[in-house]
């Protein structure tokens, strides 16, 4: 094989993978976990929580859930099945917390597990918190003149 | 029934956030990372602009569970702050709002980094 074919070749590999079956799998995936989601606010619902309560109620068990596949090593193997689908939903938010969490361990509990913890959850608090900080000054100033 | 449809709207709409995100990983450079940033931070905007209530009452945890959810929990902590506290509620509205689904994130994992070993690493 000379170096034109190789070129072609390699080109031909590294051609993503295809997209519509991706996305199907994301769609059906994330789908399921929002339905249990519903199924769950519902249920914290009729057991007489306020709707907020319920919410994060929702929210926090499928955090758990998230936080205990991924700790007994599940978690990925659906991941590489659902990609965007188990990403978007909060249970990526958690597995992007737990994850480095594990894989740090060996490097101590502060520096190792305290700082690697947020890897991704960094970034996401603190974008949350500046557009939220953000919104909350213009909020602020419009109300000022309403 | 009333069941069934609220878990159809969820199941469609959650659905699709999903789907968008994965045709970013596809068709972008978007590591996972960057897109829970913009999901997250596009959550914040829609809450702002009025968007996320009524879409949250549309699709119910189509809207909550994705990180969409968790700006417009943000958004909404920071509007309901502000209203009370003035400008003070801009800093505290937006992390006490979301402060449950963060606490559990970070015990939770603190937790599992505890009793669970990583698998080892094919050197």
């Amino acid at each position: 094989m000379d170096k034109e074919e190789y070129k072609e070749l390699v080109k031909r590999r590294e051609r993503r993978s295809p997209s519509p079956k991706n996305c199907l799998r994301a769609f059906w995936t994330g789908g399921l976990i929002c339905v249990i989601g519903q199924l769950l606010t519902e249920l914290f619902l009729t057991l007489g929580m306020s709707e907020k309560s319920a919410s994060t109620t929702t929210t926090v068990a499928l955090i758990f859930a998230a936080a205990l596949l991924t700790g007994i090593g599940i978690f990925d193997r659906i991941a590489r099945y659902a990609g965007a689908g188990t990403l978007v939903p909060v249970t990526g938010f958690a597995n992007s917390v737990v994850s480095p969490a594990i894989d740090t361990k060996s490097e101590g509990l502060i520096l190792g597990v305290g700082a690697k913890i947020f890897t991704v959850a960094g970034p996401v608090l603190l974008y949350a918190t500046l557009s939220g900080a953000v919104y909350g000054v213009i909020y602020y100033i419009v109300s000022l003149f309403l | 029934m009333e069941l069934l449809l609220s878990c159809v709207r969820a199941f469609v709409v959650g659905g699709l956030f999903c789907v968008i995100a994965q045709l970013l990983i596809d068709y972008t450079k978007l590591t996972p990372a960057r897109i829970l940033v913009i999901y997250v931070s596009f959550g914040v905007f829609l809450g702002a602009v009025g968007a996320f209530a009524p879409l949250k009452e549309f699709a119910g945890a189509g809207a909550t569970v994705p990180l969409v959810g968790f700006g417009g929990t943000v958004a909404k902590g920071v509007r309901e702050a502000v209203d009370k506290q003035g400008l003070l509620g801009a800093l505290t509205g937006g992390l006490s709002a979301a402060a449950g689904g963060t606490a559990a994130a970070l015990c939770f994992g603190y937790l599992f980094a505890l009793i669970c070993n990583g698998k080892p690493k094919n050197l």
